[in-house]
């Protein structure tokens, strides 16, 4: 039976016009043949999003973001910033509400990186609304932990969806340039849930200092124990230093950096890592909610900022600060913006990797 | 009717094909909706997606091994020179994207500095430092590689369909 293919009766043709016979001699299968590959070829375009869909995606929020001319090889959002080196010292008062090996007693290094909000990376660092400190801890299990946290407390809006509305009314039109004020006004007045952070926006001071800002989680995680057990928390890197709220109006462009590079020639800058537990009755996946402050809070230990150095060839210029990288002790609540940050960081990164890999130059 | 009567490939070879067929299409879905979606379920389909890729990495390990160890079974001989050629060269093909896959994705993810961790079981060794152009370049590769095999699988439908449905010979009985 498996004999070797031989000479048959049949002649052997190598003529396409053969081919073409058979095919007008059996057209109904050969159709059918056709729409099952036309139904499949289809199928994956549509999966793919090359064929047009109303709904969100990472793409079209990265477009909004990057606008009609990114800035090649640098991140789409937070493009300004240094990195900086150190280690977390834990207090060990966690490990009971989570298995990660980071919160037992011990110290575990990270890199991270201290940015400031927007797409440019020149812009002054003062004249920014927000700051933001992201960390990428090594634990020795390889399991690696990464958080991007900013000084807004909460969200303005609850969905990916209304984050884009968001963005398309505070960034000037694609069309003509020009940044309308009211229309972000007019934005949050049509989202009643966005009350928090309009009221965080107007009482915000901006200090003179990274080293002074409260920087959140915004979203909220759960702890996990090793026994399963889950506790919905949110966190804060919470300054030991005094704030000063004195900004220089001649303040150069780079005031931030330097600051902290002056700051870090004295000694370590240092955080507490405060982590705040959710009641029962607390909204996790709404990060619009703030809860109330006599929430039980806890100290999971002590942030250590040792060293710093230009994000250009520094440590933290090739990582990608993805909320959703978590060792396993922490897993990610059913928030729909940790979803939407970790796949816009996706598609952000990939860009920016693209544009380094075609030689363009942090 | 002739079902009977064609030769099949081993058993193990037509379970492999079979379980790695579904396994494949799923994941090349599955992977180009979940990197543009917002949805709370991409989190997950992401980790099942770096689990159900090492599985297929592992299987193609063996499926080339079993691949030796058995003569398939021969083409109809009045199948046309081109046609067999044509055949021979999808299989080497889509042998090379079904490596060039999961390779490119453990790449890349190592050069994101991530292990990928299977079914939470275990997690593989970073098989390159943490770098942005590395990262790039598995990254486009891996993208660009699944609309490469995905249209390789069309090709290999659309070529087993015509041998049922058209020459009505025995090429397709022999996979099932």
């Amino acid at each position: 039976m498996n004999k070797k293919p031989t000479k048959s009766n049949h002649p052997k043709s190598n003529h396409l016009g053969d081919f073409i016979a058979l095919i007008k001699n059996d057209r109904k299968r050969f159709a059918l043949i056709g729409i099952i590959i036309s139904a499949l070829g289809i199928g994956f375009l549509f999966a793919s999003g090359l064929t047009p869909t109303s709904k969100m995606t990472a793409q079209k929020f990265v477009a909004l973001q990057e606008g009609s001319a990114p800035h090649e090889g640098f991140r789409r959002a937070h493009a300004k910033g240094i990195c900086i080196t150190g280690e977390f010292v834990s207090s060990g008062l966690l490990a009971q509400y989570s298995k990660a090996a980071i919160f037992q007693e011990g110290s575990t290094p990270f890199y991270g990186r201290f940015s400031i909000g927007g797409g440019n990376p020149t812009a002054p660092d003062l004249k920014s609304p927000v700051r933001s400190l992201a960390l990428a801890f090594s634990q020795n299990n390889g399991r690696q932990w990464r958080m991007a946290m900013n000084t807004p407390p909460v969200m303005a809006v609850r969905t990916p969806e209304d984050f884009y509305e968001q963005l398309a009314a505070i960034f000037p039109d694609p069309e003509t340039g020009i940044r309308d004020p009211q229309k972000i006004v007019d934005f949050f007045k049509a989202h009643p849930e966005s009350a928090a952070f309009v009221e965080w926006k107007n009482n915000y001071k901006p200090t003179n200092s990274f080293s002074t800002e409260i920087y959140n989680s915004i979203n909220a995680f759960y702890l996990v124990d090793a026994q399963g057990a889950k506790q919905a928390v949110r966190w804060q890197a919470v300054p030991q230093a005094v704030p000063n709220y004195n900004i220089a109006p001649d303040a150069p462009s780079d005031a931030l950096q330097k600051d902290m590079a002056e700051l870090l020639s004295k000694g370590a800058v240092k955080f507490d890592l405060v982590f705040q537990f959710a009641a029962e009755e607390d909204a996790v996946a709404d990060a619009t909610q703030p809860w109330p402050d006599e929430r039980r809070k806890i100290t999971a230990g002590t942030i250590f900022i040792q060293g710093a150095q230009a994000q250009k060839g520094g440590i933290c210029a090739d990582t990608n600060f993805d909320p959703l990288v978590l060792p396993s002790g922490i897993e990610p609540s059913e928030d729909p913006i940790l979803r939407a940050r970790s796949a816009a960081y996706a598609e952000s990164y990939r860009r920016r990797a693209r544009e380094t890999l075609l030689g363009a130059g942090q | 009717m002739n079902k009977s009567s064609a030769v099949k490939y081993p058993i193990t070879a037509r379970l492999l094909h079979w379980v790695m067929a579904v396994i494949i299409l799923s994941m090349l879905f599955l992977g180009v909706s979940m990197i543009q979606s917002f949805a709370p379920w991409q989190n997950v389909a992401l980790s099942l997606h770096k689990s159900f890729g090492t599985l297929v990495f592992i299987l193609v390990g063996v499926r080339l091994i079993n691949r030796l160890l058995f003569k398939p079974p021969a083409l109809p001989s009045d199948l046309p020179h081109w046609q067999a050629f044509a055949g021979r060269a999808t299989h080497v093909l889509l042998y090379t994207a079904m490596i060039a896959m999961p390779l490119s994705g453990w790449l890349m993810q190592s050069a994101a500095g991530l292990e990928v961790s299977v079914f939470g079981l275990f997690n593989l060794p970073l098989i390159a430092p943490e770098n942005i152009k590395l990262y790039s370049l598995s990254r486009e590769l891996h993208g660009l590689t699944a609309w490469l095999f995905f249209g390789l699988i069309l090709l290999h439908i659309a070529a087993a369909l015509y041998h049922k449905l058209i020459r009505r010979d025995d090429v397709l009985d022999s996979m099932l």
